[in-house]
């Protein structure tokens, strides 16, 4: 083989120019889509508009579209709900396996004994900050030997989070988090965003169909601050049922969690769980009639003071 | 401390360049610190005198300090350590107010923190010389420690460092009991004091005397 020809620059010329030429002649025509349509090529071609390549470029409108596709991908993930009252927060969510086969999605993770986070998007991102998270715990404990105030948590999570949406080689994170913790000021519940910032709240609801739980929420928060520990874990699974619009509640498609005075942040097992559907609800959702109980259920439940036996059938209205 | 490592003559062989850059010995020192918990709170008491190896040099020198909202510190050992030590703590102090968010650095935070520090320190051989006394009130739970220069740190209802572990702290064991009121509490550190006084060569006849009080900020 001849290294003469292979390695002399006119033999690549050629190609070289014809890739110029027809670049050129794009180019003339429309300036901004042809770098785009090369950045594109291969690539899918769903993009809304010409600022939304970057995080770093701003819209005339003063947005920046990637922090906001980021928080679209919150949306999209399985809905999780937090609320507090005074001594308490309860996080729940709705874990729905892939297939039948695969194990269920981990979306509560265990932050500290005070503090936990239930995630909704990206899950692989939601991992890494419950990572950052501990990691943050443990250094404040090892220093001062006293927990980390979930307000100063928040903060820290909430600045690396603006971190990713002001440097070109990041991107921002694809995940919400509902942090629940205690410290020495109370019960504290707080939604970080993609965007960098955070919200304190009484009660929230994040990811698909969450707006349902919202709104069930909104009817009721006003009572949380006062409630017991069993009403504000009651008040969650009827807000995860709202979630399900219409499919039935089992203890093995969701997950709740719980923090108080008193009480290290754990995961409810599933038989707790099961137990407290089946004392809060009737069991068979579907089992009675279809339309007429759905609409009954959530008010005779409300009613009811003392709880079902598990045994029993469907109470009568 | 050993007298034969603290005399520069007897320690040619160990010597060398980067000693320059630590710690070796201590020039100007406080004596014994003592505090003790009582009905409302913290009392420390500390005389007032900054040695120059025997001589007693400076009879004004504070040892004795307010440290946030809630604490006390006091310090006995190398003074421009100590001076060191109030200025980690400031800036401590005032990134913790710098949160703003109505939480705020208790005694026992301090206390762990100095911990740290200290250990730190002495695990890169240049220590500071200093024997710490920390104590606080939070939340109406009352705090009293201790960090030694080696990071050796615990709580107890009385501490005291240097020569007020062997004069004075036998006294507090035979005549200190919960709830003593403010008045018993300084008469009790003043007949420490005295002892001190009388038995501790480098103690100087002017005291000074901290308390904290529940449910009262240091301003």
């Amino acid at each position: 083989m001849s290294v003469n020809n292979f390695t002399e620059p006119k033999f690549l010329v050629g190609p070289i120019l014809r890739v110029l030429n027809r670049v050129r002649r794009q180019y003339i025509q429309n300036p901004v889509s042809t770098l785009h349509t090369l950045c594109n090529d291969v690539v899918c071609k769903m993009f809304r508009n010409q600022y939304d390549t970057d995080v770093t470029t701003w819209s005339p409108a003063g947005r920046l579209f990637q922090v906001e596709y980021a928080m679209e991908a919150v949306k999209q993930g399985s809905a999780a709900i937090g609320l507090r009252s005074k001594s308490h927060v309860v996080l729940a969510c709705v874990n729905k396996a892939n297939s039948e086969l695969s194990s269920h999605q981990k979306k509560i993770f265990k932050v500290d004994d005070h503090v936990g986070v239930a995630i909704a998007g990206l899950t692989a991102d939601g991992r890494v900050l419950s990572r950052y998270m501990r990691n943050e715990c443990i250094n404040y404990f090892y220093t001062y030997e006293s927990q980390l105030p979930v307000g100063r948590l928040v903060v820290q999570l909430a600045d690396k989070a603006q971190v990713c949406t002001q440097r070109s080689w990041k991107r921002p994170y694809g995940v919400g988090l509902l942090v629940g913790g205690l410290d020495e000021s109370g019960a504290h519940l707080y939604y970080n965003c993609p965007s960098g910032n955070y919200f304190e709240y009484q009660a929230f609801a994040i990811g698909s169909r969450s707006q349902a739980a919202k709104t069930y929420l909104e009817r009721k928060f006003v009572s949380f601050m006062a409630s017991s520990r069993e009403n504000l874990i009651k008040d969650a699974l009827f807000a995860l049922r709202e979630t399900l619009q219409g499919e039935k509640l089992t203890s093995s498609a969701c997950t709740i969690a719980v923090v108080g005075v008193g009480e290290a942040f754990h995961i409810l097992d599933q038989e707790t769980v099961q137990a407290l559907i089946n004392e809060f609800e009737i069991a068979g959702e579907e089992a009675a009639a279809p339309d007429q109980a759905g609409v009954d259920e959530p008010s005779a439940a409300d009613d009811q003071a003392a709880p079902v036996d598990q045994s029993a059938a469907p109470m009568d209205m | 401390m050993n007298s034969f490592d603290s005399n520069p003559a007897t320690n040619s062989l160990i010597s060398s360049e980067a000693d320059s850059q630590r710690t070796l010995y201590p020039y100007v020192t406080g004596t014994s610190v003592v505090g003790i918990k009582y009905k409302d709170g913290i009392l420390l008491a500390a005389d007032m005198g900054g040695s120059y190896g025997s001589t007693l040099r400076y009879k004004s020198v504070e040892r004795l300090k307010p440290v946030g909202k809630h604490s006390l510190i006091g310090a006995s050992g190398e003074i421009s350590d100590f001076q060191e030590i109030m200025r980690y703590l400031d800036d401590l102090i005032l990134s913790d107010n710098m949160w703003d968010d109505g939480n705020s650095l208790g005694p026992k935070e301090v206390h762990n923190y100095l911990t740290r520090v200290m250990y730190n320190r002495r695990n890169k051989f240049n220590p500071l010389w200093n024997s710490l006394v920390l104590g606080g009130v939070k939340n109406g739970q009352k705090y009293l420690g201790t960090v030694s220069m080696i990071g050796v740190h615990y709580e107890d209802n009385h501490v005291a460092t240097g020569f007020g572990n062997h004069l004075a702290r036998p006294l507090l064991r035979d005549e200190w009991r919960e709830n003593l009121t403010f008045e018993e509490g300084v008469i009790l550190l003043e007949k420490c004091m005295r002892v001190l006084l009388y038995r501790d060569r480098s103690a100087v006849n002017k005291l000074q005397v901290l308390f904290s009080l529940c449910g009262i900020h240091n301003s």
